[in-house]
């Protein structure tokens, strides 16, 4: 067995009806679990932590948690729920110092603890608070610090900045990524957000109806999504021809009312469904025999009336279009 | 309210039965505080038989809530959190004494814990006689009580959701401590609740008790078995005593509206 099986996570996971995913990550590593509603990657992470039944096996440095089937409280984990989940009743401090004193070290002792990781995440000044008089990021970096100050050898964070305002999440997501970088043990993190991804893994697993549908460092992932999730989630359009999947930039796209001259090859007909601004351009959603993302110029929306139920004709040159194999 | 007084006045065939009904669940409260001989009020009070039979109701009904509380709790756990076979029919059977007419209530456990009853035997070798005792009063109040005890702990813990409990868990607590931390605390309004309305129930129970532990005075006698002695002899003490009883169900009821009645 390979090195990284005995120090970090290699977990096969089997539920019945919703999953079936082969895993594996390195001691250190950050990998973040991307893909479309339903695809499994809740589902996966609460199979690791022993809440749903699974078959397989999870082996987590170094040590089987399913042969024999290990309690949730005898993993050695830490789970962020998308909620964050903090106890209603306890300050934040008690939130945090709750794992170290269930794992039985004395009182005080777990309240130095639950105190360091507060400070750690910038929430140290809120510790006698309530959950309840925390807003949503203050909760989320409170429930951070309680998964990490345990120690866990399995971190997995169900997507954290979920619900978080778009700022609140962005400084998190900085912050986030410098504990994780600290941390020694094995991180999971499901992500609807493809900045997640790029920004805090080390590895992009992509999940689709239940099975790994791509693996990968984050820049190959992005550079050459193979499912349509991944590729909406970069911003990109990607076909998929036989064996060859061809992607290739909104911005690339030419949208024209009448059936473009020449020769090109990549060119379709279709109706835009939604229009909507995108930075500084307007981004076109355009449904016929394929789903496609074409941007264009405000200016350009409007002269040609670029509205929902609009009929165009959508091109691309060859050179802008990146192909690859689909293996 | 404004917007009830723009839909129109309250229409007569709604209006008289409501009125029927306050006067039904009024008046005999009134007249109750009216009829009171107040002026020999706190003379009856301080006699010996009311005394008695109030420190006797105040131990039983105390006494009630303690053994709802420590029994009953982890009941309530054990049904809002263990799925196992025939919860539901624990749960059904758990809540029977809530319809059981209390002097049918008494007759099963007579029929239990009586001298002849499917446990007398094993009483008896360990020296214990139950009825007529003061732990027969506790017992039949227990067993009227203990439902309304269960039911508002497990509605309580079912409402507060196994979520926090699952967290406990991946924080490495073990059951025992998560009840103790989390679910406990988390169900606590529940507790409360139920711990008033065994109290109330106990306060008030005679049927169950008389059948059970008889009336005698100083080991079985509480209030409304005294009440309902003296009824007969004494309809004026009846009324006194009756009286007190019902001062102490209002202050319950002043307890508890913060707590129960206005939350939905």
């Amino acid at each position: 067995m390979a090195d990284h099986a005995v120090s970090g996570l290699d977990a096969r996971v089997y539920v019945e009806g919703r999953l079936d995913a082969a895993l594996t990550a390195q001691a250190g590593q950050v990998v973040a679990v991307i893909g479309p509603n339903g695809a499994g990657k809740t589902t996966l992470l609460r199979a690791l932590a022993g809440l749903v039944q699974m078959s397989g096996s999870v082996r987590v440095a170094g040590e089987s948690w399913t042969e024999p089937p290990r309690l949730v409280r005898d993993r050695g984990l830490g789970y962020v729920f998308q909620d964050q989940s903090l106890f209603p009743h306890l300050t934040a401090l008690d939130n945090v110092a709750f794992g170290p004193r269930a794992r039985g070290v004395r009182r005080r002792d777990a309240e130095a603890t639950a105190r360091a990781w507060l400070d750690r995440l910038g929430v140290g000044d809120l510790s006698s608070r309530r959950p309840g008089e925390l807003s949503g990021g203050q909760a989320q970096r409170v429930a951070i610090a309680r998964a990490l100050a345990t120690r866990p050898a399995l971190l997995l964070l169900d997507e954290p900045f979920a619900g978080l305002d778009v700022g609140v999440a962005t400084a998190l997501r900085l912050e986030l990524a410098r504990h994780l970088a600290d941390y020694p043990g094995v991180a999971l993190l499901v992500t609807h957000d493809a900045i997640d991804a790029l920004t805090l893994a080390d590895r992009v697993v992509v999940l689709d109806r239940g099975r790994v549908a791509q693996e990968g460092t984050p820049q190959d992932v992005a550079a050459r999504p193979r499912t349509d999730h991944v590729a909406r989630l970069v911003g990109l359009n990607v076909l998929r021809e036989g064996e060859v999947l061809r992607s290739f930039s909104p911005r690339a796209v030419t949208v024209s009312l009448h059936r473009p001259e020449g020769s090109a090859r990549h060119q379709w007909h279709g109706v835009v469904l939604s229009a909507a601004p995108h930075g500084d351009a307007v981004r076109l959603l355009v449904s016929g025999e394929h789903e496609l993302l074409a941007d264009v110029t405000p200016a350009a929306a409007g002269e040609l009336g670029l509205a929902p139920g609009r009929q165009v004709w959508l091109s691309v040159k060859e050179t802008a279009v990146q192909a690859y194999a689909a293996d | 309210m404004t917007t009830a007084r723009t839909l129109g006045r309250p229409p007569l065939v709604l209006l008289v039965p409501a009125a029927l009904a306050a006067a039904l669940l009024v008046l005999p409260l009134v007249s109750l505080v009216l009829d009171t001989p107040w002026a020999t009020f706190l003379d009856r009070l301080g006699s010996r038989e009311v005394g008695e039979a109030l420190r006797l109701t105040a131990v039983a009904s105390g006494a009630t809530v303690v053994a709802c509380v420590l029994l009953g709790t982890p009941l309530a756990w054990l049904l809002a959190r263990v799925d196992f076979r025939g919860r539901a029919v624990l749960r059904a059977a758990v809540t029977v004494p809530l319809v059981l007419p209390p002097v049918v209530a008494g007759v099963a456990l007579v029929t239990a814990l009586g001298r002849t009853g499917v446990l007398g035997p094993l009483l008896r070798e360990g020296g214990v006689s139950l009825p007529y005792t003061t732990p027969a009063v506790v017992i039949a109040h227990t067993f009227v009580s203990m439902p309304f005890y269960v039911l508002s702990v497990e509605g309580a813990m079912r409402s507060a959701g196994e979520r926090y409990d699952v967290v406990a868990a991946t924080l490495g607590a073990s059951r025992w401590t998560t009840f103790r931390r989390v679910t406990l605390p988390l169900a606590m309004p529940g507790v409360l609740a139920g711990a008033v309305l065994a109290w109330a129930r106990s306060l008030g129970e005679f049927g169950a008790t008389i059948t059970f532990a008889g009336n005698y005075p100083g080991t079985t006698q509480t209030m409304p078995s005294l009440i309902y002695t003296t009824l007969q002899a004494d309809p004026e003490v009846a009324r006194t005593l009756s009286m007190i009883l019902l001062l102490a169900s209002v202050a319950i009821l002043a307890a508890l509206r913060n707590r129960w009645l206005t939350t939905p």
